[in-house]
């Protein structure tokens, strides 16, 4: 059981007031609240030890170096990963897709394969239709049910000696299903194909192990386990990594450069290039300290208890349509309530203090699949409660007299 | 009514509604009861896209005047276009394009005229405009 008194005392923003009502935040899936310890991590970066890095001989760059190399390993420990050569920072879950795109793309040939499935956000579609344009390779979509959960026979079925690389997402942020990704690195790693996984909402909500999962590219943003914005992480396999050229040439990625040859720095700073969030890399690591320290497995297991308290009393309301009914599902609801527009509902709830995301959530493929515009979304994080979700019903009722249905 | 006058009309309307449930209540009954589009009117060209919905409008002339009617696939930004529509229907085509709309501001909707906000309320008022412009330059 979590404190949740305690932990929503850590969150200041979750006293404020919207139009005059208490503020509902069900907008987990798209950013999380900052807890006071990470804000306090930037500002002491700022005030304390704001110096370049790793070029500087100065004392305070020296702090600053040690502070930012720190927060590296805090995160490769988060995550298991065997060293923190592993760990790229980038500005967020798109920036490391779009490297691995990139530098892993370079390795392709024209009529090589990619298999995505068809609940990517736009983030995992788009780069590699880029990649599609550049080199000519083609892109394979897994497809899904209609209650959401991938057709694993379609991915094997799909794998071919052409196939490179699966790119596919641990938990989607528009059905909150969550895949069966072992079993599709299994899959993959039996047929020698390296899998990448958008691991954008499953870091907060799921434990992750690198060892365990065996993924050879994982890929996370912070600001969706209450850190810092525009920092993310590309953890790689170092056997790809190495092979893999720069993304970004500039400072920090080189080792020596002259105008005939430049030669790389070692991993990771071969894919860093430019001045590091050294200060946000820091605010990072203390977010995932705070995370830690209330534990994981605690988080979900709330969460998860949100999500079935909520489906319920939904369930209890007529005329509600579920986007997504995997048996595997994170805290977050996808759903339409009869048929009014998710802008109308969404606009309505806003007014009762209650932040919820309407529209296609970056997912349009998904919501072809459904023939839909769009839904409404409200997705929990470990300081949200019970009574919140009846602050919620209760606005879903309100709308649901508002438009007559 | 001068467009004005109308305007002034709905401001009153909504003075007495202090609750912002009671406001988008009234808003989304006026775009309920709207006259609205036919199928065959939908096309690209009446087309406004707003980030989350959208609106269709047509325009046509009747002995000088102009007459509006709008649609939504969503039944705020429907209300919205209804007000607009009835404010300026049955106007001439220079009154339209002279006309000040300030009664949006006025019963609270000016979050709506932001240029990023989804339901794109000042596309819809420049469309009504543009509309007026080309009966204007065809007299």
């Amino acid at each position: 059981m979590l404190d949740l008194q305690k932990i929503r005392a850590d969150f200041p923003i979750l006293s404020e007031t919207v139009y005059g009502k208490p503020l509902v935040y069900f907008d987990n899936a798209a950013t999380t609240q900052k807890p006071r310890c990470v804000v306090q991590k930037m500002e002491e970066g700022y005030y304390k030890r704001n110096a370049n890095i790793h070029r500087g001989v100065h004392f305070l760059s020296q702090e600053a170096t040690e502070a930012h190399e720190q927060a590296r390993e805090t995160i490769r420990a988060f995550i298991g990963a065997k060293s923190s050569n592993e760990i790229v920072f980038t500005r967020g879950t798109t920036e490391a897709i779009n490297l691995v795109a990139s530098s892993f793309g370079d390795l392709l040939q024209a009529g090589d394969e990619i298999l995505l499935t068809a609940m990517e956000h736009h983030s995992n579609i788009v780069p590699w239709q880029l990649l599609r344009t550049r080199k000519g390779i083609e892109i394979k979509v897994i497809p899904f049910t209609n209650r959401g959960e991938l057709l694993l026979d379609e991915l094997a079925k799909s794998i071919n000696p052409k196939t490179k690389l699966i790119a596919c997402t641990h938990i989607s942020n528009a059905l909150g299903t969550i895949n069966p990704i072992n079993e599709i690195i299994k899959i993959a790693h039996a047929a020698n194909i390296p899998v990448l996984v958008d691991g954008a909402q499953s870091v907060p909500h799921l434990k992750i192990d690198m060892q365990a999962l065996d993924a050879d590219f994982f890929v996370f943003s912070a600001h969706k386990i209450y850190g810092p914005t525009g920092i993310g992480v590309l953890y790689g396999k170092e056997k790809w990594l190495d092979k893999m050229p720069p993304y970004q040439g500039g400072g920090e990625m080189i080792a020596k450069v002259s105008f005939e040859n430049t030669t790389f720095a070692a991993l990771p700073f071969k894919f860093e290039a430019g001045t590091p969030d050294f200060i946000g890399s820091t605010a990072f690591a203390e977010a995932l300290r705070y995370i830690s320290a209330i534990g994981i497995e605690n988080i979900a297991a709330h969460e998860n208890k949100l999500l079935l308290y909520a489906t319920e009393k939904l369930r209890k309301l007529e005329n509600i349509r579920f986007i997504g009914e995997a048996e595997h599902k994170s805290g977050l609801i996808s759903f339409l309530v009869g048929s009014i527009h998710p802008y109308d509902v969404g606009s309505i709830l806003d007014k009762l203090g209650i932040a919820v995301r309407t529209g296609h959530h970056c997912a349009q493929p998904v919501m072809e699949v459904f023939s839909i515009e769009g839904t409404v979304r409200a997705s929990f994080g470990l300081y949200n409660t019970t009574q919140e979700i009846d602050v919620f019903i209760d606005g879903v009722e309100r709308v649901k007299k508002m438009f007559k249905q | 009514m001068t467009i004005n006058e109308k305007q002034d009309a709905i401001i009153a309307e909504f003075e007495f509604l202090e609750d912002w449930l009671d406001k988008y209540q009234q808003i989304i009954d006026k775009g309920m009861s709207s006259a609205g589009v036919s199928a065959k009117e939908k096309t690209p060209q009446n087309l406004i896209e707003g980030c989350q919905s959208k609106v269709w409008i047509v325009a046509e002339m009747h002995e000088g005047k102009v007459v509006f009617r709008a649609e939504s696939n969503t039944d705020i930004a429907g209300g919205i276009a209804a007000m607009l529509v009835d404010v300026l229907s049955g106007h001439t085509p220079e009154e339209i394009i002279q006309t000040e709309l300030y009664f949006l501001e006025k019963i609270g909707l000016k979050e709506h005229l932001s240029p990023t906000r989804a339901n794109g309320m000042l596309a819809m008022i420049k469309q009504l405009k543009l509309f007026a412009l080309a009966f204007q330059t065809k007299q």
